[in-house]
C-alpha cells in the first residue's frame, strides 16, 4: 500500500507549478547573477522581483519589505539577533518558551555570549500563551518580543491579535515566527504590526533552502551576514534565483488555495481526532480550537513514543515525534515540557496535506488502533 | 525469523551482521544508540560520537534498510558510566562491556525492541548461538577465537538468548572486513575498537580522578610495612605494575591487593591466586553447573583455566585445579565454560592466593 505521509509540518511535497516554475532556472546554462547589470542579471532580477512581488501580494505588505533568506532559520536569528544588536548595549528580548529552536537558541546566545536580557514567558496546558504575561515582561530596553503565529508541535495559534497592537502602542518591535501558520491559516500582518515575520518555501509546497524575512521599512537590525549588502544591506549574499522563483510561485499558490483546502484538512483532521480519542487513554494535546488546520497531535498513555513512531514506519504511515538532535536521536519536546504534558504516555504529532481524503484518514485510523493495542500488549523480554 | 533489530554501533561487525542478515532474507530494520550527550550534540569527547552514528546510517543505507537512533544517554550514563566510576572508587576493577550488556543492551534496548514489535535483536558481538532439539539455546565461542566476546555477555538468560542473534559470531573477523568491503560498506576498515567507549583518550586516570578526587593513602607491603603514599586507590588495578612510584626497591613490585584506601603490593609470585568467590551469579542455562570439565576465565581476552566449583545461593567458590591465574582483579567476570560453551558467571568478590605473603 502507498506510504502516508502525515509530516507536513515538518515538510510538505513540492507543487507541480513550482517545480515547474523553477525549471528554467536549473536548466543547463542558466545564468544570471540578480545583482549583474546585464541582460542576463536583469532576467534574474526580473525573475526576483516577480517573486518578491507575488510574497508581498500574498502578505498585504509592499515589496520593499520582503527580504530573502536561505531559510526560516535565517530569518528567525536575523530578526531576533539583528534588532538585539541594533538596540545597543543593555537590550532585552523578550519571547516564549514554545518558540522554535531558530528563536530560543538565539534568544539564549545572546544572553550567555552578548550580555543581553532574555525573558522566557510561559504557556498554558493548551500550549498558548497569556498576552498579559508577554505585555508585562517588557520592558524599556525591550528590542524585540518574538511570538510565534503557531507553534509547530502542536499547532496552537498565538494570540497575536492582542499583543501585536499593544507593542506597537508601546513601540516595541514584535517579531513574528509564521513559518508554520503561512498557508494554513490568513495573517493579520494589519492588526498585529509585526517588525519582521519569517517564513520557510518548504512549509507550504516550495523548495528547502529559501525563506523570507518580512522587514518594515523602518527597521534596521544589524546584519548577521556582512558581504555585498544585497537585500537592503540585511541580507548579503548572490540570490538563490531558482529558489525565490519557487518561493514566490508556492506563496502565491498557497493563498490561493487556502480557502478551499484548510477548511477540507480541519475536517479530515477532526475526523481522525474523533476516531483516535475514542481510544482508551487517547488524549489530543494543544489546544481544542484555537490550532492548525492541518495539525492533530495526541498523547497516548502507557506507550514508547519512538516505539509508536517506528511501528507506524514500518506500516508505511510517516509521523513525527517531535525534533531530532545532530545524530538523529528524538528529543524530549521543550514545548511538551512547557505545556506540562504527560510523561507516561507517547507523543505523536500527525499533520495533513492536500493531497489526502477521507480513505487514508481511515487506513491511518485502522493503522493506529491496532499498533496502539499491540504496543500496549507487549511483553517484557526476562 | 521473523522481524530483527540490529543494534548498529558504526563498527564493522554490527555492518556486516546486518549485511549478513539482510542476505539470509530476514526483514531488518537498523538501531544506533546514542550513549552520550556532548554539546548540542556535536563531535567530541565522548563514546558513539556523529562520526559513528552516520557510518551506521550510512550502512543502512547501503543496505536499503530502516535506519533510526535511540537516546539511551541516560541509560547508559546511569547503568554504565556511574557503575564504572563507584566501583574504582571502591578500590576494585569494573567491566563497563559487560555492564553495559546486562544493563542496557539485554535490558532496555531489548525491551524497547520487542515493544515495537521485533521478534530479535541482533548485534554484531563475536559469540555463536545453538539450539538444542528441546529448544534450549547454548552460548558458544565465536569461530574466530580472537574475537571471542562470551566473556562480556556470560549474564544473558534463556529468555535473552531466545531473542538474540549474533551472525558475525559465524564468520572469521578477516572474512567480515573483506566482504564489508565488497559490499562497498564505509566501516570495512574501521579499526577495531579497543578502548572503553566513553573514554576515547584512553586516560582512564585522568577521567577518574576528575570524578573521584584526590583520596591519598598508603602503599604497603604484603607484611604491613608502609612503602610510599598514593593519590586515590582508583588509579590502581591488581597486577598493575607501573605508576607506584616504588623504583629502585629491588625485585618488581605488583599491586596485589586494595584494601579500602590501603594499596598492598608484592612480588610476582604474589599475584597468583588459588581461588576466588563471585557473586550476582547468572547462568545462561538457569541452573548452576556442574560437574567435570569446566574451565573459566578470568579477564576478557585471557586464558580458560581448569576448575573447581561449588556454589551455594548468590555465592559462588571457584578452585583453580591446574594452573593459576595471575593478577585477579575483584570488580571483574569470572566466566565459566565447558568447552565451547559459556554457561554463565559473576562478579569477582575476593581472591584467594596462591602463596601468603612471606
Amino acid at each position: 500500500m502507498a506510504p502516508v505521509y502525515l509530516d507536513h509540518a515538518a515538510t510538505t511535497p513540492l507543487a507541480a507549478e513550482v517545480a515547474e516554475a523553477m525549471a528554467p532556472w536549473l536548466a543547463p546554462g542558466a545564468v544570471g547573477n540578480a545583482s549583474s547589470l546585464h541582460a542576463a542579471g536583469r532576467r534574474a532580477r526580473a525573475a526576483v522581483e516577480d517573486a518578491r512581488d507575488q510574497v508581498a501580494a500574498a502578505l498585504g505588505v509592499t515589496p520593499l519589505e520582503v527580504l530573502f533568506t536561505s531559510g526560516g532559520t535565517e530569518a528567525d536569528n536575523q530578526a531576533v539577533k539583528g534588532l538585539a544588536w541594533a538596540h545597543g548595549p543593555g537590550a532585552h528580548v523578550v519571547t516564549t518558551a514554545i518558540e522554535h529552536h531558530a528563536v530560543l537558541e538565539a534568544a539564549e546566545w545572546l544572553r550567555d555570549h552578548q550580555g543581553v536580557g532574555l525573558t522566557v514567558v510561559g504557556v498554558d496546558r493548551n500550549g498558548m500563551v497569556d498576552p498579559d504575561e508577554v505585555l508585562a515582561a517588557v520592558g524599556e530596553d525591550t528590542a524585540v518580543v518574538s511570538v510565534m503565529a503557531a507553534n509547530n508541535e502542536v499547532g496552537t495559534i498565538q494570540p497575536l491579535e492582542v499583543i501585536g497592537p499593544a507593542l506597537a502602542e508601546r513601540g516595541v518591535a514584535l517579531h513574528v515566527d509564521a513559518v508554520q501558520a503561512f498557508g494554513k491559516i490568513p495573517l493579520d500582518l494589519g492588526a498585529w504590526q509585526p517588525t519582521a515575520l519569517a517564513l520557510s518555501a518548504h512549509k507550504f509546497n516550495g523548495p528547502t533552502g529559501v525563506g523570507v524575512l518580512v522587514l518594515r521599512r523602518d527597521a534596521q537590525p544589524h546584519p548577521v551576514l556582512h558581504g555585498g549588502a544585497q537585500e537592503r544591506g540585511v541580507r548579503s549574499g548572490t540570490l538563490n534565483v531558482a529558489g525565490i522563483v519557487g518561493l514566490g510561485a508556492a506563496a502565491a499558490r498557497a493563498v490561493a488555495v487556502r480557502e478551499e483546502v484548510m477548511p477540507r484538512l480541519a475536517g479530515l483532521r477532526d475526523r481522525l481526532a474523533l476516531a483516535l480519542i475514542a481510544l482508551p487513554d487517547v488524549a489530543v494535546n494543544g489546544h481544542p480550537t484555537a490550532r492548525l488546520p492541518h495539525n492533530l497531535h495526541i498523547a497516548v498513555g502507557g506507550v514508547d513514543g519512538e516505539a509508536l513512531l517506528l511501528a507506524l514506519d514500518r506500516s508505511g504511515i510517516h509521523a513525527s515525534t517531535g525534533s531530532a538532535c545532530q545524530s538523529g536521536a528524538a528529543q524530549r519536546s521543550h514545548v511538551l515540557d512547557a505545556m506540562g504534558a504527560r510523561e507516561d504516555a507517547g507523543h505523536l504529532r500527525l499533520t495533513l496535506g492536500e493531497e489526502h481524503g477521507a480513505a487514508d484518514v481511515d487506513r491511518v485510523t485502522e493503522v493506529l488502533t491496532a499498533t496502539i493495542g499491540r504496543l500496549r500488549g507487549a511483553g517484557r523480554a526476562a | 525469523m521473523g522481524q530483527v533489530l540490529v543494534a548498529m554501533s558504526g563498527g564493522v561487525d554490527s555492518s556486516m551482521a546486518a549485511a549478513l542478515l539482510v542476505e539470509q532474507g530476514h526483514d531488518v530494520t537498523g538501531v544506533h544508540l546514542k550513549m552520550a550527550d556532548t554539546p548540542s550534540g556535536l563531535p567530541g569527547k565522548g563514546c558513539c560520537t556523529l562520526d559513528d552514528a552516520r557510518d551506521a546510517r550510512r550502512v543502512a543505507d547501503v543496505l536499503g534498510i530502516p535506519f533510526y537512533v535511540w537516546d539511551f544517554a541516560e541509560a547508559f550514563t546511569e547503568r554504565v558510566v556511574e557503575d564504572f566510576v563507584a566501583t574504582y572508587a571502591d578500590g576494585r576493577t569494573p567491566n563497563p562491556c559487560v555492564r553495559c550488556n546486562e544493563r542496557v543492551k539485554y535490558a532496555a534496548l531489548l525491551d524497547r525492541a520487542l515493544t515495537a514489535g521485533f521478534d530479535l535483536l541482533a548485534t554484531g558481538h563475536h559469540v555463536r548461538l545453538r539450539t538444542d532439539a528441546d529448544g534450549t539455546v547454548r552460548l558458544l565461542r565465536p569461530v574466530d577465537d580472537g574475537k571471542d566476546q562470551t566473556y562480556v555477555l556470560y549474564m544473558a538468560s534463556q529468555a535473552q538468548l531466545r531473542r538474540s542473534a549474533f551472525p558475525a559470531g559465524e564468520h572469521p573477523k578477516a572474512e567480515l572486513r573483506a566482504r564489508a568491503a565488497e559490499l562497498g560498506l564505509v566501516t570495512a576498515s574501521k579499526p577495531d575498537s579497543h578502548d572503553i567507549c566513553f573514554i576515547p583518550d584512553g586516560d582512564t586516570a585522568t577521567f577518574l580522578g576528575d570524578r573521584i578526587g584526590r583520596r591519598p593513602g598508603p602503599i604497603v607491603d604484603g607484611d604491613g610495612t608502609e612503602l610510599g603514599q598514593h593519590d586515590g586507590v582508583h588509579a590502581f588495578t591488581v597486577g598493575q605494575r607501573r605508576g607506584l612510584g616504588l623504583s629502585g626497591m629491588g625485585a618488581p613490585r605488583f599491586v596485589t591487593r586494595i584494601d579500602g584506601d590501603t594499596v598492598v603490593v608484592g612480588t610476582r609470585e604474589a599475584l597468583e591466586v588459588a581461588a576466588l568467590t563471585a557473586d550476582g551469579l547468572r547462568w545462561t542455562g538457569g541452573g548452576s553447573p556442574a560437574g567435570e570439565g569446566l574451565t573459566a576465565q578470568v579477564r576478557y581476552h585471557g586464558r580458560a583455566h581448569p576448575v573447581a566449583l561449588s556454589v551455594e545461593g548468590d555465592v559462588m567458590q571457584v578452585r583453580f585445579t591446574a594452573d593459576r591465574p595471575a593478577g585477579v582483579a575483584p570488580g571483574q567476570a569470572v566466566v565459566v565454560y565447558r568447552g565451547e560453551e559459556c554457561l554463565g558467571g559473576g562478579t569477582i568478590a575476593a581472591t584467594v592466593p596462591a602463596t601468603q605473603p612471606a
